[in-house]
């Protein structure tokens, strides 16, 4: 490690108790068995309703943020709570949406199926036809309904688009009435256009709720009509506020540690340039060269 | 199956046996037989078995698996001919030993396609050996574990495969949801606390019994027919898990009675008849739509 993995805290973020916060972290460190600390020195809050969007280059922790919260990864260091408690695995009050993954086309699998096993997936052997689960089957239809999945959820899994199925990933989430919403790369493998309608949706259901939602990205500019602040994993650090003040070159190149630039348009969309072979990668740099243009492709 | 070669090894009724039209009365000539009535039991039993956990070794993409285990499978097999045991006790010892290893793996291993093959191809030469040992080069007993032997099980195989069958269909029951969430969603299901590597090996314990029962039916080498086609057919016809279970046990369950039926008139193996019953169920749903899609082109563009 050098001195560049210092956290660097944003302008006017502090981690003080706000109004209620859902998702509180006090000098928390991640990493994975005895390997060096993905990140270190952690301090942020997320606030009841907030969305945030994880940014950051390919390998620098954002997955292992969303690991932490949901319990599968404890804190090397420091304490992260969610709710008020520390992480729980299976806990009824987180929606997770990972990746989305593609299915064989004859996959005897609907949409609705997959929807259904955010209701009683967990549960142990088969669904018996009681007024709880007539109930719960009332709920399964908002949550299609609330994403706009109507048109498809009756089709199979391997037959739907990429954002389809991620539509109904979000609806399985909903359906449990979580209160912090966890999105693994959403946006990932949609055009530009589905993009900015999957956050727009996102935001949406998630305003409706009152739902935290922590949303992992690569590019920020999809997200920036939704989003209230930015979680920028990079360098060994975490830094957290709202876009125009973290996502500028002399705060990304304090937190990258090298000179990184930052280009905004005439629509205000942000591009962060100037990635090279210095870029610091803490857990192995594997990916170091890869990341010359990491937003805005 | 009996550990000595049997006069059936062929698996066949020999082809003495005319079609009559009466097939009350032909079922009836068919059921005075002992060894008809076991391969019917056992053939039934194994079909259900068969029908339900092939539904999961689709959803789940682990047929090389399946197909791996019943080659481990034909060296117990193999090994118990040597010690003088029912094959079906080597079977089970093996498939549910490789079974435990394979769940273990885990459904992430990238190279355990690699792995699963390298342990087959050896397995199938640890066969080899002890078939060798056993008498020489005797076939017979070679080709019963390879091809099935249904008309070869005796009555306590029966009663043995019924106690297999029910202990797999429990516990695919007790798991069913947490099953299908870790099968179509690991990432959330690990989230949600479902015990995604305990199911993954339950699983593979679960299919280790009913490759174990299979074998018996169709062999080693056919054990697909009973554990992935119907399956395979039943995901063309509904979209559903529920009836694609339902239609997976309809279309094993047909194909081996019939295909037993058949052979009754016939001079050839039980196992070619529910190998081609079963494939010619896939077959049919696969062409359907498409002879349809073909029919209405073709009334599309026909002059009014």
């Amino acid at each position: 490690m050098t001195d560049r993995t210092e956290p660097v805290v944003a302008p006017g973020e502090g981690h003080s108790p706000r109004r209620s916060a859902v998702v509180v972290a006090r000098d928390l460190t991640a990493g994975y068995g005895s390997k060096d600390p993905v990140w270190h020195g952690a301090n942020f809050a997320f606030d009841e309703g907030e969305f945030i969007a994880v940014l950051g280059p390919n390998g620098a922790g954002k997955s292992t943020l969303l690991r932490m919260l949901l319990g599968l990864l404890r804190p090397r260091a420091g304490t992260l709570e969610v709710l008020g408690a520390p992480p729980r695995r299976g806990s009824p009050f987180i929606g997770y949406v990972p990746q989305a993954r593609p299915f064989d086309a004859e996959t005897a699998f609907r949409g609705v199926d997959l929807v259904a096993l955010g209701i009683d997936g967990h549960r142990w052997g088969i669904a018996l036809p009681t007024r709880r689960r007539r109930a719960e089957r009332a709920r399964l239809g908002e949550a299609i309904e609330a994403v706009g999945a109507d048109g498809y959820a009756e089709r199979r899994i391997g037959e739907l688009s990429g954002g389809e199925r991620q539509r109904l990933l979000l609806a399985q989430a909903l359906v449990g009435r979580p209160r912090l919403l966890l999105l693994d790369e959403p946006l990932a493998n949609l055009d530009v256009g589905r993009q900015a309608t999957m956050a727009d949706l996102v935001a949406t259901v998630a305003r409706e709720r009152a739902i935290t939602v922590v949303l992992v990205a690569h590019d920020l500019n999809p997200l920036r009509r939704v989003i209230d602040r930015v979680c920028y994993v990079a360098g060994g650090g975490v830094l957290i506020g709202p876009p125009e003040e973290v996502v500028t070159g002399p705060v990304l190149s304090g937190l990258y540690g090298a000179p990184v630039e930052v280009l905004i348009d005439s629509r205000g969309r942000r591009f962060v340039v100037g990635l090279e072979e210095e870029v610091f990668h803490p857990h192995g740099g594997e990916s170091s060269g890869h990341d010359h243009l990491i937003e805005g492709h | 199956m009996r550990p000595s070669a049997s006069l059936l090894s062929t698996a066949s009724f020999g082809g003495s046996n005319r079609f009559s039209w009466n097939l009350v009365s032909d079922f009836r000539q068919m059921w005075s037989y002992a060894f008809f009535q076991h391969g019917f039991e056992a053939g039934t039993v194994v079909a259900i078995v068969g029908g339900v956990i092939g539904y999961f070794v689709v959803l789940r993409r682990t047929a090389f698996a399946g197909h791996a285990l019943s080659h481990i499978g034909f060296a117990g097999a193999a090994g118990a001919v040597v010690l003088g045991v029912d094959p079906i006790y080597g079977l089970l010892v093996f498939c549910l030993g490789a079974g435990a290893v394979i769940g273990a793996l885990g459904q992430r291993l990238a190279s355990r396609d690699t792995v699963i093959g390298i342990v087959l191809a050896f397995s199938l030469g640890l066969g080899a050996l002890f078939l060798s040992l056993y008498n020489g080069n005797d076939a017979n007993e070679a080709v019963s574990i390879l091809f099935g032997e249904i008309l070869g099980v005796s009555g306590s195989d029966v009663i043995l495969t019924l106690v297999i069958g029910i202990v797999a269909l429990a516990s695919v029951a007790v798991m069913y949801r947490p099953l299908l969430f870790a099968s179509v969603d690991e990432a959330v299901a690990e989230a949600r606390r479902v015990p995604v590597r305990a199911l993954s090996i339950a699983f593979m314990l679960a299919l280790g019994l009913a490759v174990a029962v299979a074998v018996q039916v169709v062999g080693v080498l056919l054990i697909f027919a009973l554990l992935v086609t119907p399956a395979a057919t039943a995901a063309r016809v509904t979209a559903s898990p529920g009836p694609a279970i339902a239609v997976s046990v309809a279309v094993a369950l047909g194909a081996t009675w019939l295909g037993l039926a058949v052979s009754w008139y016939s001079n050839y193996p039980v196992s070619f008849f529910i190998t081609t019953i079963a494939f010619g169920a896939y077959v049919l749903v696969r062409l359907v739509p498409w002879v349809l899609a073909l029919f209405n082109r073709a009334a599309d563009t026909a002059p009014a």
